[in-house]
């Protein structure tokens, strides 16, 4: 097989977002993680689909010559679910949105994950709808100013994370768009993972929420306020390497190395494959003042799939049925002649 | 004693009772049976949208109507010769479908003070208050005839009680000639595998019933009903839902393809997404979704990745899933949405039958977005309706929708066996060969049908996009005015051309004259039987009956053009009727409907055409 790189995977389409728009540095990280995954997994380029629902972040199936289905607002979850259930084989991709996915359609998405459908959720979360231009949506900040809230929201946001292990999620990973390398590490990841994958990819909308995560991504003190998690490494962060993530108690609390009689011993290990979700949640969780924001692979846990589960069931059901063709089952059981 | 045994033609028979008295269960093994006997006949269930209301309530009452006779058995019937009550409220949800001289068998353990107040009646006589006192009344204490026929089994007395829908059915089998044999071996393949210890106390209970009716003074005549002339061959019996569900399968065989079902449970169309679940030796997969709209989008990915894609429901469901019906116009992938109509608006009542959705199925989504409509018009005919909304879209790469009723879903009739080696092929038009630019065009289309080719992800070369976008021939996004309209005018033109691919309309009786019956769907046999009988009686009527709604056979105008009137018989406030009116300006369409959650009865069809003729 011919190695692929990332132009093999750049359609013809004019790229159609805002300058400076985090969507941009995620598109190309998929685009260079592809041809990776593909080496690592010898699949061929006709192998893998893209889907996505409604909203700027949606347009990216265009952008890609792969297969693609740009399907409606929401429903991409369960587009995906059919493409993967219907033909295992294919590698299925999703590309969706804050509103998109935990919105009009938080049902298909927290259905995809409790079932553990083989299929890798990329979900943009730039904290506002900006295709409809500038209202809230399900993960702006408590008291935001939108169009649609011109006094400040009232409600709490969603923090997907907690979302996706509440409902059993077996892979979850967060990635900054202006961290191209991070989101290449955890799309790849994600890809090598069997079962539904969710990457949340922390994006800036220039005109309608510009600098939605900039409490956290300004290179000036992004090491402070952020801490990448590497399977089996310590949950060490900051620009002098010199914090740590200790547990205390039931939670987790944030120390200086050297100070209050903490060393790097006491500093947690972080492990993407413990079944117990509890530290994961707690991780998922951490925000912005008190703790650094968890980025990279925070849960990767292998379970069984909903596409094998499918596909299997009907294997060991065929292997037992005496009917095997509709005449079969057109003559089977209470059946009379008249003569 | 020695019984007259009269021969008739055909007779109803309607057994009613409480949700949990099993009354469906009996109904069927009295429908099965005579079908074995080699009647002609024609089921109707009708029960509650409660799965156990409370105890002897009107609200509770399960009923099963079947109608069996030697030939030309249509419908269920309109009334019925032998009804069947095991309580008060049975009587009286059902009294009134009692025929002048009809016979009523009650269980007079059940017509205590307290059930006959609960059923809702003023006074101690039931029957005198409903003015059916003139009838030939069995009333017998038919749970302690069943818990005496099961004294020495010591058998719990919930299990016995169980048992007592059977001694009325070996009442029934009596009065109607109906040999045990039949009724016996049935019990024993029914029970035999999953509960071999009922097997035993229901034949018990039924030849008990079968005797004491025979020893009864009450039942002077008895009526024997000869076996129909049917073709030769090997039968079933078969209801709509399953035959549905069959088709289906059916066509993924002839195509090749697996069959995907993405569904959610919703009266009456379940039994569809039950029976499919079954088949997975055949290859099916079937996915219980989260709810109405995942169960079309997954079909609508199933479709995008090759499958014979369908999505299964009734018109709320329907409702819920018109945006995505859309997008699978828009992306020109083959679907089969089949819609068990049920009493609408809204919830409206779930368990009685309607033809309520068809402006829902011809208009409801936005924009310019013509589908395929066709309908099933008997629970058998389901299995070929099925079949031909497959072959429709996976030929002509649309979703088709498919009309079922929950009349025709959960009513049945025997079916001769068909063999697969009758079906045609269906041949997708799969994308075989790149064009020279070695781009892949996804919308460029076939120049006699319209239809563009369906390339499938995983195949090399043929990368594409689809989506909910307007697109050019190419597959590129445009929002240019003139593609636009063109792509319009082009998906109504492939949908239009599949009239050339359709039977024609067919004309049964004079082939003109002054009225022309016209009905589609479910209400087929009823309208067969009112023009039958009035053609009996020396009236001359023609009748026609459309399978293919939209679009409309080819020679439907020319049709219409050889009548004075054309009159449209439906379930509805006339939605059929205003299209053929929209269509065919020229004809004088008239109509004929009803809206009660209830098929029509003969007798109010050969009304209306008495008084259209």
């Amino acid at each position: 097989m011919a190695t692929l790189s990332f132009k093999d995977f750049k359609s013809d389409q004019e790229v159609r977002w805002c300058p400076g728009c985090g969507d941009h540095a995620v598109l190309a990280a998929l685009q260079r993680a592809l041809p990776k995954v593909s080496q690592a997994l010898n699949y061929e380029k006709e192998r893998y689909v893209v889907v996505s629902g409604i909203g700027c972040s949606s347009r990216l199936p265009y952008y890609m010559d792969t297969y693609g289905f740009h399907s409606i607002h929401g429903r991409a979850t369960a587009v995906a679910t059919g493409i993967k259930v219907a033909n295992p084989w294919l590698t299925v991709w999703q590309a969706c949105g804050d509103g998109d996915a935990l919105a009009i359609g938080g049902n298909h998405f927290i259905h995809a994950i409790r079932r553990n459908v083989d299929i890798n959720i990329v979900l943009f979360n730039n904290q506002i709808y900006g295709l409809t231009k500038g209202q809230y949506s399900p993960t702006s900040k408590f008291g935001a100013i939108t169009k649609t809230s011109p006094y400040g929201t009232v409600e709490p946001p969603f923090n997907p994370g907690s979302l996706v292990l509440g409902a059993k999620g077996t892979f979850f990973a967060r990635s900054l768009d202006v961290t191209l390398p991070l989101t290449e590490e955890i799309m790849t990841a994600a890809a090598l993972h069997d079962g539904c994958s969710v990457m949340e990819m922390l994006t800036n909308c220039v005109i309608f929420n510009d600098g939605a995560h900039k409490s956290i991504s300004d290179p000036s003190f992004r090491e402070d306020r952020t801490i990448v998690l590497r399977h089996g490494e310590k949950m060490i962060f900051g620009k002098n390497h010199d914090k740590g993530l200790v547990l205390n108690g039931m939670g987790l609390r944030v120390v200086t190395l050297g100070e209050g009689g903490f060393t790097e011993e006491d500093v947690l290990v972080h492990d993407a494959h413990c079944r117990n979700a509890g530290i994961h949640m707690m991780l998922a969780d951490m925000k912005q003042p008190d703790f650094p924001v968890a980025l990279g692979v925070i849960r990767d846990v292998k379970e069984a799939t909903y596409d094998d589960g499918v596909r299997d069931q009907v294997k060991e059901v065929t292997a037992k049925s005496p009917i095997r063709c509709m005449d079969d089952l057109l003559r089977s059981g209470s059946t009379w002649e008249i003569k | 004693m020695r019984h007259r045994v009269i021969d008739v033609n055909d007779v109803v028979v309607r057994f009613a009772g409480d949700s949990g008295d099993g009354m469906q269960l009996t109904g069927s093994l009295f429908a099965n049976t005579s079908a074995i006997y080699g009647n002609e006949l024609s089921t109707f269930p009708d029960y509650p949208a409660e799965i156990r209301a409370p105890h002897d309530t009107v609200s509770g009452v399960s009923g099963f109507q079947v109608h069996i006779g030697n030939s030309d058995v249509n419908t269920p019937g309109d009334y019925c010769d032998l009804l069947v009550v095991m309580n008060p409220a049975a009587l009286m949800a059902n009294a009134r479908w009692c025929k002048r001289n009809a016979m009523i068998i009650a269980d007079a353990d059940a017509f205590t003070e307290a059930a006959i107040r609960r059923a809702g009646f003023k006074t101690d006589d039931p029957f005198t208050e409903l003015k059916v006192d003139d009838r030939t009344l069995i009333v017998v204490p038919i749970t302690t005839l069943t818990e005496e026929s099961l004294k020495e089994t010591g058998m719990d007395i919930k299990s016995v009680h169980k048992c007592k829908n059977m001694f009325t059915l070996g009442m029934a089998c009596f009065i109607y000639d109906r040999p045990l044999d039949y009724t016996l071996n049935y019990i024993e393949g029914k029970f035999g595998t999953k509960h071999p210890e009922m097997v035993a106390p229901n034949q018990k209970v039924l030849r008990d019933g079968y005797n004491y009716a025979a020893n009864l003074q009450m039942v002077a005549d008895t009526y024997h009903i000869a076996p129909a002339n049917l073709k030769k061959g090997l039968y079933r019996n078969i209801t709509g839902n399953q035959a549905t569900a069959w088709g289906l399968m059916a066509a993924a065989e002839k195509s090749g393809l697996q069959l995907f079902c993405g569904s959610y449970p919703i009266t009456p169309a379940t039994a569809i997404l039950e029976e499919l679940a079954i088949y997975k030796s055949l290859g099916v997969k079937t996915m219980q979704c989260e709810d109405e709209i995942s169960g079309i989008c997954t079909a609508i990915g199933a479709s995008y990745a090759g499958s014979l894609a369908v999505t299964t429901t009734s018109g709320p469901g329907l409702s819920l899933k018109s945006e995505a019906l859309g997008l699978a116009v828009m992306t020109e992938l083959p679907l089969v949405v089949v819609d068990v109509q049920r009493a609408g608006p809204s919830t409206g009542i779930p368990t009685k039958t309607e033809q309520t959705d068809l402006d829902q199925a011809l208009y409801g989504r936005n924009g310019e977005c013509p589908l395929p409509v066709i309908a099933a018009h008997s629970p058998a005919h389901c299995f070929d309706a099925a079949f031909n909304a497959a072959k429709i879209a996976l030929e002509h790469m649309t979703p088709v929708l498919l009309l079922s009723e929950g009349f025709l879903g959960n009513g049945s009739e025997p079916w001769l066996i068909p063999s697969m080696s009758e079906y045609p092929e269906i041949k997708p038009p799969f994308a075989k060969a790149l064009p020279a630019d070695g781009k892949f065009k996804p919308f460029e289309r076939d120049p006699e049908t319209l239809v563009p080719r369906w390339a499938l992800p995983g195949q090399k070369g043929f990368e594409h996009r689809v989506g909910g976008l307007e697109k050019n021939h190419d597959g590129v996004l445009s929002s240019d005015p003139a593609n636009h309209q063109l792509m319009v005018e082009e998906r109504a033109a492939k949908v239009q051309k599949i009239a050339d691919f359709i039977p024609e309309l067919r004309v049964d009786g004079p082939e003109s004259g002054d009225l022309l019956v016209v009905g589609w769907g479910g209400t087929l046999g009823h309208i067969l039987s009112a023009v039958n009988e009035l053609r009996a009686e020396g009236r001359t009527v023609s009748q026609a009956h459309f399978d293919y709604i939209f679009p409309v056979p080819r020679n439907t105008g020319e049709v219409f053009g050889r009548f004075g009137k054309i009159l449209v018989c439906e379930l509805n406030c006339g939605q059929f009727a205003n299209y053929l009116r929209t269509l065919f300006p020229q004809a004088d369409i008239i109509k004929c409907n009803k809206v009660q959650g209830q098929p029509f009865l003969v007798s109010e069809l050969k009304d209306a055409i008495t008084e259209a003729l």
